[in-house]
């Protein structure tokens, strides 16, 4: 399939469910070395291949809707904020706070009604939301919103946003872009300035030494800050979806979300995930995987061995051996937790809740909680003593 | 020709003579006293008392000083030099350690109250205005004017934490009386956040900025609807009462009639749980007497008064508090939750109107509440206000020149009230600080309705005449004099010495550093690019721009503009004309709205709304990095 006939395919699917998005990673503790994927050819994946085994989280799932005070059922991103949470919605920017939902709209200021992604200030405790009409900040509950005409936005479609120290870094429908909030200027980043082919940038992850661009199309961007130099991670085997060798590089030229936690890249595609330590890749496949979709919207690393991965067909995680699936059933949509081990062992485990559907686009942590955003609810797994 | 016509002719003939006449005469006294003096007066801005009220510090903006007088004789004990044109300063809890910020040089000079000397000086954001320790000597809250937000600091290293969003021009912060809270508020009007037809039209809203002390992050916004112009705010001793000095413009009417109130209110928001849930704007105004300008606020240790400066009308209004609660309580609360209309309502709390001297700022009141130092910015002096009989006890007069120069005689008329009908407005009200307001205005000589104009910045006027966006004053003697008496004051002309005084003042307004230029004349990459765009005369396609359509040709020159009109596209259905004078660049990046009318919100949209067919400059063919390198370049000007 030619890569334009497989955008049109991907288009048509996502107007037909929900706008896929990204969202921003945990800094790492320090700096990671660069290396192209050539370099990593046929090396030794450096993930653990056995482990002490260990219970894979449970959850007891709730879930919200609009009949409960969600904006809409459409919920594309989610952020912990401390106690309260913030959904990104097809229409308006909830916030749950002490039990209740608020919800922002244009008439506050918001760029758009539909909100991609979420990222929290950690300092200042702003938070910056990615719409699909510009970037809004949301801070003390004033909403100033940034886009292509009022300002240095490169695109009203912000599919990922990423807070690092004083800048705020940007993935549009038209490169990525940094805004640096003391001096107002901002930096686009496309392909006249760096080895981005395609511009239609997913998500970005910032971090104060690496910031990473998911590229659709265009694979995955690195930009070490202190050298301000970028590099670029390409599948190996170009533009086909055939993975002839396992683990050379990144899995998919479509990256659509990027999380660099711990000095590990984690980074989906449509066509799989990958991992990358700097020196090693490791891919993610149904084939070879717990990852019950190749279709990746999303996903949101722990640390450098866990990871949360937002699927078209339920939400995963990996413990770095073993990997769990919580949905509801594809058959019968009944709440459903699969779990597999190293040696490709899978069992069902009794649940009775799940998340609120299957395709998920968002996914942030609150302590041992998560939450969920999928399009058709926001679901707030809490985890359970086991 | 009949004689009645010859006659008729030659009277006018002879009135034609004697206002030629009378023009160069005063042209000529206008020259004469166009250049600027030298003198250093020391414009105290801002007064402050030692915790246990024995010295009084005196922060002195003009000759860049801290002086601190024994607060009992008056004596100087010691003058201490700081940084560039010092806005702010605040002691620590224990009033060791007293902070100035030098709004200038960006710099806050922390200053040892025993030694009396500077002991640091450390970098912090762009035009400091104001700083506050909080209550445990950890941090240090700067608010930043030009930057819009408060920067958040360690109180021994100084080095900075994080910066948090204020509103625009946040320049004054006050500490709650228990430490929970520090408050800011900013001079300049909040952009509108929600776009409209009519968003050059929209009313100015401001906010009180509330800040977790704790946590240093913002956890709320009071919002000030109508607000345009935010000062000092105060609060009890108790914590219950809070008062903020501000100005609440009528620019969404044609500013046509003083005679009916026609431009601003100058008003007090008061909240608190004194006041109830909701904050409640009174006006400070008086049926035949306006508070134009207020800024300082304080409020006696016992709560039972308010006094603020009101640097226009050269007074201390003093508010009796019983009354004003009697007045909130009882009185129907507009829907608004504002009286600023209301020019009857003062006369239920207002108890006294105290003049003191030019421009009064900055106030402290003694422990005991009984003694009252007034900073008098433009005259040098400290009023000393006893507080029981609400009267002038003593003036101290601090060192300086004894002579009142032209250029200072300029300045007090630029900030004085007293011109105009009621005393209700002066220069300094629209341009706040010698600046701009951030608004747009409909004046009257356009015809109501027609030609909505923003209002501009003043420093660097002198040499880019002729003046007001259609061209039609030629020097600053017409736009100052004129044009203000007739449409402005609708009272007292200038005489001709007033006037040149007032141009000296204005043609020497010093122009502030521009933050975005490096130092020396470098330039960062965007910048040169945005330059060689600035400059270009061939567009992206490889064809001539046309000499008038080059960025460089209209806004030529150290000021950006060759003084001349053109017709950039932006005529707007209200407006008379389309031609217009190509305004100067400098300080550009501080001024926004943009255009004639600020229909453009950003400097962006003058070129992505407001330039569909490159009249205004060729620009359609660049890319959007493009677009952001000529802004990066323009923001050096």
């Amino acid at each position: 399939m030619n890569k334009l006939a497989l955008k049109t395919l991907l288009i048509c699917a996502m107007i037909a469910a929900v706008t896929p998005f990204a969202f921003s990673a945990q800094p790492p503790a320090s700096g990671a070395h660069p290396s192209h994927a050539a370099q990593a050819a046929s090396a030794a994946p450096q993930v653990p291949t056995s482990a002490a085994p260990q219970v894979l989280p449970r959850f007891r799932f709730e879930n919200f809707t609009t009949a409960n005070g969600l904006p809409d059922n459409h919920v594309y991103s989610v952020l912990v904020d401390g106690e309260r949470i913030w959904a990104g919605t097809d229409n308006g920017l909830g916030l749950y706070e002490n039990g209740k939902w608020k919800t922002y709209t244009t008439k506050d200021g918001l760029a758009h009604r539909a909100v991609l992604s979420l990222a929290l200030d950690k300092r200042s405790g702003d938070v910056w939301a990615g719409t699909m009409g510009g970037l809004s900040r949301i801070s003390g509950g004033r909403i100033d919103s940034y886009t292509q005409l009022t300002s240095g936005l490169s695109n009203d479609v912000v599919y990922g946003v990423s807070i690092e120290d004083e800048n705020v870094w940007v993935a549009t429908a038209a490169g990525g872009c940094r805004l640096n909030t003391r001096t107002g200027q901002w930096t686009l980043y496309n392909e006249r300035n760096t080895p981005m082919t395609e511009i239609w940038v997913y998500g970005v992850s910032a971090a104060p030494e690496k910031v990473y661009y998911a590229v659709w199309g265009s694979g995955l961007l690195e930009y070490t800050q202190k050298t301000e130099r970028w590099d670029k991670y390409d599948d190996p085997d170009g533009e086909t979806e055939m993975v002839l060798f396992k683990d050379q590089g990144l899995i998919h030229e479509i990256v659509t979300a990027v999380s660099y936690v711990d000095n590990i890249v984690w980074a989906a595609t449509y066509f799989g995930g990958s991992r990358y330590d700097g020196r090693y890749w490791h891919n993610f496949l149904t084939k070879d995987s717990g990852l019950p979709s190749n279709f990746i919207n999303t996903l949101k690393g722990v640390d450098a061995t866990h990871c949360w991965f937002g699927t078209d067909k339920g939400l995963a995680y990996y413990d770095g051996v073993n990997w769990a699936v919580y949905r509801p059933s594809l058959k019968d949509g009944k709440p459903e937790m699969t779990v597999r081990d190293a040696q490709g062992n899978v069992k069902q485990v009794a649940v009775t809740t799940a998340p609120a559907h299957n395709y998920v686009l968002g996914i942030d942590f609150q302590g041992s909680d998560i939450w969920v955003a999928t399009a058709k609810g926001l679901s707030h797994g809490i985890r359970e003593k086991q | 020709m009949s004689v009645r016509f010859q006659i008729a002719a030659g009277t006018a003939l002879a009135t034609l003579a004697l206002a030629l006449l009378a023009v160069a005469l005063r042209t000529d006294h206008l020259v004469r006293a166009a250049e600027a003096d030298d003198v250093n007066y020391a414009s105290p801005l801002e007064v402050l008392l030692s915790p246990d009220g024995a010295r009084l510090y005196v922060l002195c903006q003009q000759s860049e000083e801290v002086r601190v007088l024994d607060a009992a004789t008056y004596a100087v004990m010691k003058t201490i030099a700081v940084g560039r044109v010092p806005r702010g300063f605040s002691l620590s809890r224990d009033g060791a350690r007293l902070f100035v910020t030098n709004s200038w040089d960006d710099t806050l000079s922390v200053i040892d109250t025993r030694t009396l000397a500077v002991t640091a000086t450390w970098p912090v954001g762009a035009e400091p205005s104001s700083i506050v320790e909080d209550r445990a000597g950890k941090r240090l809250f700067v608010a930043n004017r030009i930057s819009n937000d408060v920067a958040v600091l360690d109180a021994q290293s100084g080095k900075e934490e994080k910066r948090l969003l204020a509103g625009r021009g946040s320049s004054y912060l006050t500490i709650s009386p228990d430490g929970s809270r520090i408050y800011a508020t900013h001079v300049y009007p909040n952009p509108p956040h929600v776009r409209t037809e009519f968003d050059n039209r929209t009313a100015p809203e401001s906010e009180i900025t509330v800040i977790d002390t704790a946590r240093a992050v913002v956890v709320d916004r009071m919002p000030l609807y109508r607000i345009a112009g935010v000062f000092h705010l105060a609060f009890s001793s108790d914590g219950r009462l809070g008062a903020v000095a501000e100005y609440h413009p009528k620019n969404l009417v044609p500013l046509a009639h003083l005679e009916h109130g026609g431009a601003f209110a100058y008003t007090l928001t008061i909240f608190g749980a004194d006041v109830g849930k909701t904050s409640i704007e009174v006006p400070l105004d008086e049926l035949e007497r306006y508070a134009s300008q207020p800024f300082g606020v304080a409020i006696a240790p016992d709560k039972s008064r308010i006094y603020v400066t009101i640097g226009g009308s050269e007074c201390v209004i003093v508010i009796d508090v019983p009354r004003l609660m009697r007045f909130i309580h009882t009185r129907p609360r507009p829907q608004s939750g504002s009286f600023a209309y209301d020019l009857s309502a003062s006369a239920n709390y207002v108890v006294a109107r105290i003049p003191v001297g030019h421009n009064p700022r900055g106030l402290a009141l003694t422990r005991d509440g009984r003694k009252l130092f007034v900073a008098n910015r433009l005259e040098d002096t400290i009023s000393v206000i006893d507080t029981r009989s609400n009267r002038v006890a003593a003036t101290i007069t601090l060192a300086g020149p004894k002579t009142i120069s032209e250029q200072r005689h300029g300045e007090q008329t630029f900030y004085t009230a007293r011109q105009s009908f009621q005393g209700q407005i002066g220069c300094a009200s629209c341009h706040i600080d010698s600046t701009f307001d951030g608004l747009t205005w409909d004046l009257e000589p356009d015809g109501f309705g027609r030609d909505i104009v923003d209002n501009k910045m003043l420093e660097g006027v002198k040499g880019t005449e002729p003046y007001k966006w259609n061209g039609g004053n030629p020097n600053i003697p017409t736009e100052c004099g004129p044009r203000t008496e007739k449409y402005f004051w609708r009272s007292e002309n200038y005489d001709n010495l007033t006037l040149a005084d007032l141009v000296v003042y204005i043609r020497n307004m010093p122009t502030r550093p521009n933050r975005w230029k490096l130092p020396g004349h470098e330039m960062t990459p965007a910048q040169e690019r945005g330059r060689a765009l600035f400059t270009r005369s061939v567009d992206k396609f490889g064809k001539p721009i046309i000499e008038y359509n080059r960025c460089s040709y209209c806004h030529s020159g150290p000021k950006g503009t060759n003084q001349k009109l053109f017709d950039v596209g932006t005529r707007k259905p209200t407006d008379n004309s389309g031609i217009l004078k190509s305004p100067p660049l400098t300080e550009i990046a501080l001024t926004s709205p943009y255009l004639h009318d600020g229909s453009a919100r950003t400097l962006e949209e003058i070129w992505t709304v407001y330039n569909p067919e490159d009249k205004h400059g060729r620009t359609n063919d660049l890319t959007k990095d493009e677009l952001n390198d000529l802004i990066e370049y323009l923001r050096t000007r």
